[in-house]
């Protein structure tokens, strides 16, 4: 069932325009990222959603009813959402435990009811022993965890999420990541995350809309967008490629030093014309020697040209021969290759993905 | 029907702001342009208000004035500045606080304790040269002119050494220590480095300083006066004396208004090039310099001038206040509590006086606090197309002298359609437009520290805009309008220069009766008038302190 509906969503401001034409339907109990450079429309759109900003152009529905559309929008206290935002905004002059009880106050739930609430949700967060303290006591990550507990504590029809982690140091981040997930799979709320960092919406999004310059290039599930990137921006976006363009040509792929049978891709080229390609630096495998042909691999010839040890893996450059291209290789520790050295490149096929040039 | 709420908000600012400073400046400019009977236009006001040399030399005085007393407050307030802010100058703290206190003192108070201590034949100074050289007469005579650049600059330095220091503060040691690196003396660094450094903040103090004094009544008032010269505010009062020629005022005080934007325009220039001035952030280690046995000399000039505008001003104004006969001197058998309890208590005008004045700058402050806080907000937000215009408006009263303000108030409220005059109202407007400028830079200081976050925060979880603003907005800006409120009450309780042209029988305020019972020569009850807008004022500076923070009077108040 559809939650949430945005219909050709736009926003200008004055004569800049931030977001345009945008269209994503969330289901119940979904968690969709919008992910993008800042700059890109993505925090304007979940504002629009809240409420705090109409639409220039285009609606947004919940539960089958128009909540924005241009001129009226329904304000932000009467949507039944909750947000968290990339201050936490914990409001300083009430405790823990009143901050997690504003909202159900303000639905009148009887006192009874809100402290058991509070308490319960305390327990979730991890914060029980909390609750009387000021928000300037605790650590960034504790009130991330405040700002959790009260945007839950009202089981809000959606909830949204503002770059929330950009104020943590790294370790805490990551540990925030799986946490926000957690919470997600516990209480199936529909959540629109906005985030810059393709970690974050990689760990907790069910489907991620990479967003560019106002528009949405994509919207897929994470392994997806990583495996079959629609666009040049998406596919450079999230994670590194490398792009290689060819010449559709009777049954074959022509590029710059090597060709490859068209029927070896997942995704078969259209005939009679030029193709861009994204080859993952993972999807390439290099060999001392000529490795056994396969169905899928497209063997070629080349040559290191730079590398560096990142602990984790190594990051090759490679030429194939007779080639103006320069290819990105990530190879295992032990995979030790020197500079000028010759080497047989294995590229996997099947996990080429056909760009979409604009 | 949102829309509808903030469009009515948005009416009442608007009208309120006309009410309040729109509609006294147009009418101030109006009325000097028009015929008093008929009403036509004319250029005759002009032409009496500048038809004679005494009108024109008046003006002149004003000029000398500003200028003597400019020169002087830097001459006072900048090597005090460089001192606590530069050097390692022992006894900071009693500095800082006699500055406060010289702050706090009323200036036409400082006037009446001036009057004490050089008034010709009986004031003190006189009377101990004479007691020491056996001369007939002393010297000093504090009805002239150098004694009206002296009393003005007395309690106009302050506004030089805050701002000079501030400028001070701001300038990182890295820059002096590249002219020590480079073979410069202390006194050559400074001199080449440091202070021309703070040279646009020092000539912007001086400005200020200047218009300060031109604006001037009370002092002037109560020392050109009887000193049987004019300066432009003086004047103006004349032209207030029965029967009232408000179109000859309003065209005599053009020039004041005229210089006054001018100057605080050029002031804004001047601060505003940040190239110059050293801004280099607060980053930046700042060394002191040491003074070695230099700094008891510099400690020495920095007690003297306040010596001279604090410690003794006070001590002689507290005798007084106390003293059956203040010339009787400092005795035991002197002492009496009658005049305090005149004021307070006895004399029914004082005491209503008394009551009056707490009562209208209450009124006023919260009346102008409220205005300012709704504008800001309103503003900051966007909720309302034109904010800029609005902050403009709230601003500008602080480009307008008091007296020309009350000017304005007076073409605008003594005829219909809105009669004001006679009434408390016109008094508690006119004191909420003077000081809404320093509300309005509070409250707009206040309201850019609340994360706008916070307010969504409340709004999402259901909570309307109004409970967002009584829940969490309020509470968080309660202490820094506490701070606000009394940076507004201080100067209404003591305002004089608006106050005169607009009180009548009944809504007397204490400034206002010191300066009527001057003539009469009852130096221990303008004493004790006096020390009762000291004492309050003491209170309240005290409680800022406890919840704002040391600096937050002379800070928020000079910028």
């Amino acid at each position: 069932m559809s939650k949430l509906v945005l219909t050709g969503v736009s926003r200008r401001f004055g004569s800049v325009t931030a977001v345009e034409d945008f269209n994503l339907t969330l289901l119940a109990g979904e968690f969709v990222s919008l992910l993008g450079p800042s700059g890109c429309g993505k925090t304007t759109t979940l504002r629009m959603i809240a409420g705090f900003l109409e639409p220039s152009a285009g609606t947004i529905a919940l539960d089958g009813q128009v909540i924005s559309s241009p001129g009226s929008a329904r304000p932000p206290e009467q949507r039944n959402m909750s947000m968290i935002f990339q201050s936490y905004a914990i409001w300083p002059n009430m405790t823990v435990a009143e901050n997690v009880a504003f909202g159900l106050e303000v639905r009148k739930r009887p006192r009874a009811e809100i402290r058991t609430r509070v308490a319960q949700i305390l327990e979730v967060v991890r914060l029980q022993h909390l609750g009387d303290r000021y928000p300037q006591e605790l650590s960034g990550g504790q009130q991330q965890r405040v700002a959790l507990a009260r945007a839950i504590v009202v089981q809000p029809g959606v909830l949204l999420l503002d770059e929330p982690l950009s104020n943590l140091d790294a370790n805490l981040r990551e540990e925030m990541r799986y946490e926000i997930r957690r919470l997600h799979d516990e209480f199936k709320i529909t959540t629109v995350y906005v985030t810059h960092d393709q970690a974050e919406a990689m760990v907790t999004s069910d489907r991620i809309a990479v967003m560019n310059a106002g528009r949405v290039e994509q919207v897929d599930a994470p392994r997806a967008l990583y495996a079959r990137p629609r666009t040049r921006f998406v596919a450079g976006f999230i994670g590194r490629t490398n792009f290689l363009e060819g010449e559709v040509r009777g049954g074959e792929v022509i590029f710059d030093g090597f060709t490859a049978s068209a029927a070896r891709f997942a995704e078969t080229p259209a005939a009679g014309g030029r193709v861009t390609f994204s080859l993952r630096p993972q999807s390439i495998h290099l060999h001392r020697a000529r490795p056994a042909t396969s169905d899928a691999a497209v063997i070629v010839v080349g040559e290191i040209t730079q590398r560096a040890y990142l602990g984790e893996h190594w990051d090759y450059t490679v030429r194939p021969a007779e080639s103006a291209l320069t290819l990105r290789v990530t190879a295992r520790p032990h995979e030790v290759f020197e500079v000028n050295e010759k080497v047989w490149l294995e590229i996997d096929a099947r996990q080429m993905a056909v760009i979409a040039e604009a | 029907m949102r829309l509808d709420r903030s469009t009515l908000l948005w009416a009442l600012l608007v009208a309120a702001l006309l009410l309040l400073v729109v509609n006294p400046l147009a009418r101030l400019v109006w009325t000097s342009f028009q015929h008093a009977d008929t009403g036509a236009l004319t250029l005759g006001n002009y032409a009496i208000a500048y038809g004679r040399w005494r009108n024109v030399e008046a003006l002149v005085n004003s000029l000398i004035v500003g200028l003597s007393v400019g020169v002087l407050d830097l001459l006072f307030g900048v090597p005090m500045a460089w001192a606590v802010s530069r050097t390692d100058m022992p006894g900071k703290g009693l500095v800082w606080a006699a500055v406060l206190g010289t702050f706090i003192m009323p200036n036409y108070l400082g006037a009446v304790a001036w009057m004490l201590l050089a008034g010709p034949n009986a004031g003190w100074l006189n009377r101990i040269y004479t007691s020491v050289t056996g001369a007939e007469a002393g010297p000093f005579n504090i009805y002239s002119m150098p004694g009206l650049v002296f009393v003005i600059a007395c309690y106009s330095f302050p506004y030089v050494f805050v701002f000079t220091r501030t400028a001070f503060d701001l300038i990182s040691s890295e820059m002096e220590d590249a002219a020590s690196t480079l073979g410069a003396s202390v006194w050559r660094t400074t001199r080449r480095v440091t202070l021309p450094l703070a040279l646009p903040a020092i000539l912007g103090a001086f400005i200020v300083a200047f218009l300060e004094a031109i604006a001037l009544f009370g002092v002037p008032a109560l020392i050109a006066l009887p000193g049987r010269f004019q300066v432009v505010t003086t004047m103006l009062w004349q032209f207030f004396e029965f029967p009232p020629k408000v179109p000859v005022a309003a065209a005599y005080s053009m020039p004041l208004l005229l210089i006054t934007v001018l100057l605080f325009w050029l002031q804004r220039r001047l601060i505003a090039r940040k190239g110059y001035v050293a801004l280099t952030g607060k980053g930046g280690e700042r060394r002191l310099v040491k003074l070695g046995l230099a700094r008891w000399p510099v400690l020495g000039y920095c007690l003297l001038v306040t010596t001279l505008s604090f410690f003794v001003p006070m001590i002689v104004v507290v005798q007084a206040a106390f003293a059956k006969a203040w010339g009787r001197g400092f005795s035991l058998d002197n002492v009496t509590l009658r005049n305090i309890r005149f004021v307070l208590f006895d004399q029914p005008a004082t005491r209503d006086a008394t009551w009056n004045t707490f009562l209208y700058a209450t009124a006023a402050s919260l009346l102008a606090l409220t205005l300012a806080l709704a504008i800001a907000y309103i503003v900051q937000r966007r909720l309302v197309p034109l904010g800029g215009v609005l902050t403009q408006v709230a601003m500008a009263p602080f480009v307008i002298p008091g007296i020309v303000l009350a000017i304005g108030f007076y073409a605008a409220y003594t005829s219909k359609p809105l009669v004001l005059y006679g009434t408390a109202w016109i008094l508690v407007l006119a004191f909420a437009t003077r000081f809404l400028p320093i509300a309005y830079a509070n409250s707009d200081a206040a309201i850019r520290s609340v994360n706008p976050e916070l307010e969504d925060a409340a709004r999402i979880l259901g909570g309307s805009r109004f409970l967002a603003l009584r829940r969490v907005v309020a509470p968080i800006l309660a202490r820094g309008l506490a701070g606000a409120f009394i940076l507004v009450f201080i100067p209404a309780t003591r305002e004089l220069s608006s106050a005169i042209f607009l009180y009548t029988t009944g809504t007397q305020v204490l400034s206002v009766l010191l300066f009527d019972k001057s003539d009469e020569g009852n130096f221990e009850l303008l004493s004790s008038i006096g020390l009762v807008l000291v004492v309050v004022t003491v209170a309240l500076v005290m409680t800022g302190f406890r919840l704002v923070g040391r600096d937050f009077m002379l800070r928020r108040t000079a910028t």
